[in-house]
């Protein structure tokens, strides 16, 4: 045993001259083993994600049948056609609006679930969280139902009061309503479970320091609530446009984009004429009209991201 | 001094003179109210599928009240859950759901504990590339992709559209992001004293990552693999691009498009298809509520 | 078991240097404590003796092998945190034992090892409880039973008792003070707690900016510090430090504080600081213990003189009391019943046995 640790101690006295070429060999290990680590992150993001985003500018760039560039013909070509400006205008109109409704329901109902004694919350907030939770697609089936033209169980109930019956999905105003409303049941409890979460990260002695200097229950929330979710309302309502102007499934099911055409977004729109019409690089020109947005979205979530990592 | 004196004459506000515990129950009365207004309308469309999945196609059509079940039956689940067709949508889900969460935890649980631990050349950069990765939607890609995989297929000849097993290599690219995200958060947030305290007792870095940080980060690990597997569950817009046979279809593609025949709607029947679609996400996240919702949170903050 | 050497190290952090050039060499079973105010590089020399920072220039030795470049878990050490460092999802007999299992230990051996350090700690009871449920003085003791399992031939303690309280962190003091008594391992120990320091160590390493001020004996830092840095940071309440200069009357050696203020140094003295130049440039370092209220029977080198208190503070067993000389806030420490009051002249003793001179421009004590 002691033979063992002389000789190792011999091994590192030997060892000690060349230190600063160990030291860097050993850096640069620790280097190469991090490399490997990411490598399968690396080349997922590089073949799935970086590759086709630019694939599909290339993509949009060729004629119908893929034979021949055409530069920005298929761009010059949407402008012209009046359906791409509605295209635009609803994916701005819907995106817009079912933010603003989910924002405002998320933090009204999460004041309320934070009003109720502490043991309660959890129920309340399980429940109120359901329709995050279910499969988007499996939800809108249950909508389409509810909204059917003949069988319809809102126009029943709304029968007895003397409304309707309503075409939900038949009329322009009523379906382009029907396609908010339903995004909105499905993106507000995402709300309300950041917001409560920033809540709970208020402490309460501000509250009481505003109560002692004699504010009011609307002056606490403009003056202490507000302010201090400020960051997360900015980062969650960002992370709601994004994926809200990019929303598929929804509109997909709820109405395929009709009244003709009244309730098409950008990606129910690049589906309709990329896949359907085969038209893939007029399609991949339609989706790449999303890239400015999500672009501006996504610089002031990471800035916002990051000034909360600064602060924690 | 004087000029400091405080104006008593200014402004007065109106003393209320009700006691602060009856404000307090009011707030609550209100809070309770308009919970239970809120809980109707989130709750309705998941109470609407359990009713009308009870129902026989012949009491839909008679149109009697819809909110009421007047002959419960279980025909529509019968039905479902005898027929090979639904069978073979709810076992190519699980499949794909289960290999994704597999191949998103084998992915992203070293690339977070190298971007977390180990600082490298770029590793900065890189976070801040997988966090906007993330933030890439799918509806930005499934063309591109699409077109992809079918240049693949006929330069190898290998069929890459219409097989559901190609979606295994597609939906990493909406789970990784997210969960390397998230576990880069929570292995951030394990002291270095204690990898130290591993390095000192004598761990390798591999047995650093398994017998510290993976089980000390494992609420963390829970809330990414029900993310993993929740978001891999209810992607409708790949499987409906990349797929088109009916044995390759999953689960909410599957029902969308075969229970909907023409104009003929067996309203029983997608209603039961949709609630077993959604059973999964829901029985998950009945059991782990806290850690769903760490997961849904923990987005919001810096790695 | 082994003695530790440092050889002219230095730790380079891009352009800042966190330690400048240090030498030290550590006995076997001897108690070593660094101590210093932050930033003064004392945990980065631990943390390079313990392997988790590399060394950029110089050697470090553990019983006579460079270990510059042999990664931490083969050189034999074991170090307790000042966050403890426990794994949270491991009971306390998991946590004492991972290094052991890590290295294939025998299961009979490693149980042994467990017992017998849980016993000497007396965290017997606690064995199979995780970290979350013992209070910090226990995790301090299942911290210090995870380095002793490990029979290693150095403990390294990064200001372990930082998180406890007052009261616990005098407890947990005296306890690692029995264990070193026990195991006889040869400890290195940083704080910044200069109290700590004097009661645990051997010898007391005192760093600053990076460099080591003094070595020694508790004593010998209190009674004879080589530097200013020492003997201001060594003692509590600190030393007082008053301009003063040197003078000669009538072939006696006095020292001026103020213009009437002159105190005639004692022979052994005034033989000692006679070859000094009679300059201002010059600090008379005097401990608060030395700065007593007058009375009858004052013995030989102890000179007396008037002054108006500003502050005091009872201490139970002696008043601080806080005065200006020549606008230097001067401490000492009076009887309780010495009358002292704020505001109230007093007369105090200075005992000029114990004083200090400094040079004032060097720091260095003459």
């Amino acid at each position: 045993m002691a033979d063992v640790v002389v000789e190792q101690g011999r091994l590192a006295r030997a060892a000690s001259p060349r230190k600063r070429t160990s030291l860097r060999n050993a850096m640069g290990r620790k280097s190469t083993v991090a490399f490997f680590l990411t490598l399968p992150l690396i080349l997922l993001i590089a073949l799935l994600v970086l590759y086709p985003a630019f694939y599909s500018v290339y993509l949009a760039t060729l004629n119908k049948a893929m034979t021949k560039f055409v530069g920005l013909s298929n761009f010059t070509f949407l402008f012209k056609r009046e359906t791409f400006w509605m295209v635009v205008r609803q994916s701005c109109i819907f995106a817009i609006t079912a933010v603003v409704f989910k924002a405002l329901i998320g933090f009204i109902v999460a004041h309320f679930v934070h009003n109720i004694p502490g043991k309660k919350q959890r129920k309340w907030r399980g429940m109120l969280l359901v329709p995050w939770v279910i499969p988007p697609a499996m939800s809108t089936l249950a909508w389409l139902w509810l909204f059917d033209p003949s069988y319809s169980a809102f126009n029943y109930t709304l029968s007895f009061f003397g409304i309707g019956p309503i075409p939900w999905l038949g009329d322009t105003f009523w379906a382009r309503f029907s396609v908010i409303l339903v995004n909105v049941w499905y993106g507000a409890p995402f709300f309300l479970i950041m917001y409560l979460a920033a809540l709970k990260s208020v402490p309460d002695q501000l509250y009481e320091a505003a109560a002692i200097d004699g504010a009011n229950w609307w002056q606490k929330i403009w003056h202490i609530t507000l302010p201090m979710m400020r960051n997360i309302i900015a980062i969650t309502t960002l992370f709601s446009l994004i994926v809200t102007f990019a929303n598929f499934d929804i509109v997909r099911i709820l109405t395929s984009g009709g009244p003709l055409d009244r309730t098409h977004l950008f990606a129910t729109w690049a589906f309709q004429v990329g896949i359907q019409s085969s038209d893939i690089p007029l399609g991949a020109c339609v989706s790449l009209f999303m890239v400015p947005i999500l672009a501006v979205a996504a610089v002031f979530i990471l800035r916002d991201v990051n000034k909360r990592g600064n602060e924690a | 001094m004087s000029t400091l004196a405080i104006d008593k004459t200014g402004p007065t506000r109106k003393v209320k003179l009700r006691s602060m515990s009856r404000d307090r129950t009011w707030a609550l009365r209100w809070s309770y109210f308009f919970l239970v207004l809120f809980a109707i309308f989130f709750l309705i469309p998941p109470v609407y599928m359990l009713i009308t999945s009870l129902k026989s196609s012949a009491e839909i059509s008679a149109a009697t009240n819809p909110w009421w079940v007047f002959h419960p039956t279980l025909s529509n689940y019968v039905e479902l859950l005898t027929s090979n067709q639904f069978l073979r949508f709810f076992w190519n889900s699980s499949m794909i759901s289960i290999v994704v969460v597999i191949v998103t935890m084998l992915i992203s649980i070293p690339a977070a504990f190298a971007l977390a631990r180990m600082k490298f050349w770029g590793s900065a950069t890189l976070a801040t590339g997988v966090f906007l990765t993330y933030l890439i939607p799918d509806s930005l890609l499934f063309i591109p992709l699409f077109k992809m995989l079918a240049v693949v297929q006929d330069f190898t000849g290998i069929t890459l559209l219409n097989r559901w097993y190609v979606l295994v290599f597609i939906y990493p690219t909406l789970t990784v992001p997210f969960c390397t995200w998230i576990m880069i958060g929570y292995f951030a947030s394990i002291p270095k004293e204690l990898d130290e305290a591993a390095l000192i007792d004598g761990a390798s870095w591999l047995q650093t990552l398994t017998r510290i940080f993976i089980p000390v980060a494992l609420p963390g690990l829970i809330a990414a693999t029900i993310f993993a597997f929740t978001v891999s569950w209810a992607q409708f817009l790949y499987p409906l691009v990349f797929t088109t046979s009916i044995d390759q279809l999953v689960l909410p593609v599957g029902i969308t498009t075969t229970l909907i025949k023409g104009d003929v709607f067996n309203w029983g029947q997608i209603m039961t298809g949709a609630l077993l679609g959604a059973a999964p996400p829901l029985v998950i996240y009945a059991f782990l509520m806290d850690y769903y919702i760490a997961g849904l949170t923990a987005g919001a903050t810096k790695g | 078991m082994a003695e530790v050497a440092l050889r002219k190290v230095i730790k380079r952090y891009d352009d800042v240097e966190a330690v400048r050039g240090i030498d030290l060499d550590i006995a076997d079973h001897e108690f070593i404590v660094l101590v210093g105010p932050s930033g003064c590089g004392k945990s980065t020399t631990l943390r390079m003796i313990a392997g988790l920072e590399d060394i950029t220039d110089g050697d470090i030795m553990i019983g006579g092998d460079v270990v510059n470049d042999v990664p931490p878990k083969d050189r034999d050490i074991a170090m307790v945190f000042q966050n403890y460092a426990l794994y949270p999802h491991m009971t306390v007999a998991e946590n004492m034992s991972f290094g052991l299992r890590l290295k294939h230990y025998p299961k009979a051996e490693i149980k042994a090892r467990v017992t017998e350090a849980a016993r000497l700690l007396d965290i017997t009871d606690l064995i199979d409880r995780k970290p979350k449920q013992l209070s910090g003085g226990q995790r301090q003791r299942v911290a210090m039973g995870r380095a002793i399992v490990r029979n290693p031939k150095v403990f390294l303690f990064d200001e372990p008792l930082s998180n406890l309280d007052a009261k616990l962190r005098v407890q947990m003091r005296i306890e690692i003070k029995k264990v070193h008594q026990k195991v006889r391992t040869t400890t290195v120990y940083v704080t910044h707690d200069q109290v700590e320091a004097m009661t645990l160590a051997d010898r007391v390493v005192v760093m600053n900016k990076g460099r080591i001020e003094q070595i020694g004996t508790p004593n010998e830092l209190y009674h004879k510090p080589a530097t200013r840095f020492v003997a201001g940071f060594i003692g509590s309440p600190a030393m007082n430090f008053l301009p003063c200069r040197l003078e000669d009357a009538g072939g006696a050696l006095q020292i001026r504080l103020t213009d009437r203020i002159a105190f005639a140094l004692p022979p052994a003295r005034a033989t000692r600081y006679n070859a000094l130049p009679r300059t201002d440039k010059l600090l008379l370092g005097i401990r608060p213990e030395h700065l007593t209220e007058s009375h009858a029977h004052l013995g030989p080198g102890v000179e007396t003189f008037d002054t108006v208190l500003d502050v005091t503070e009872p201490m139970g067993m002696e008043t601080l009391v806080y005065f200006g000389l020549e606008g230097t806030p001067v401490c000492g420490r009076v009887d309780p019943n010495a009358g002292a009051a704020d505001g109230a002249p007093m007369r105090l003793a200075m005992d000029l046995n114990n004083m200090h001179l400094l040079n004032e421009e060097t720091g260095v004590v003459l």
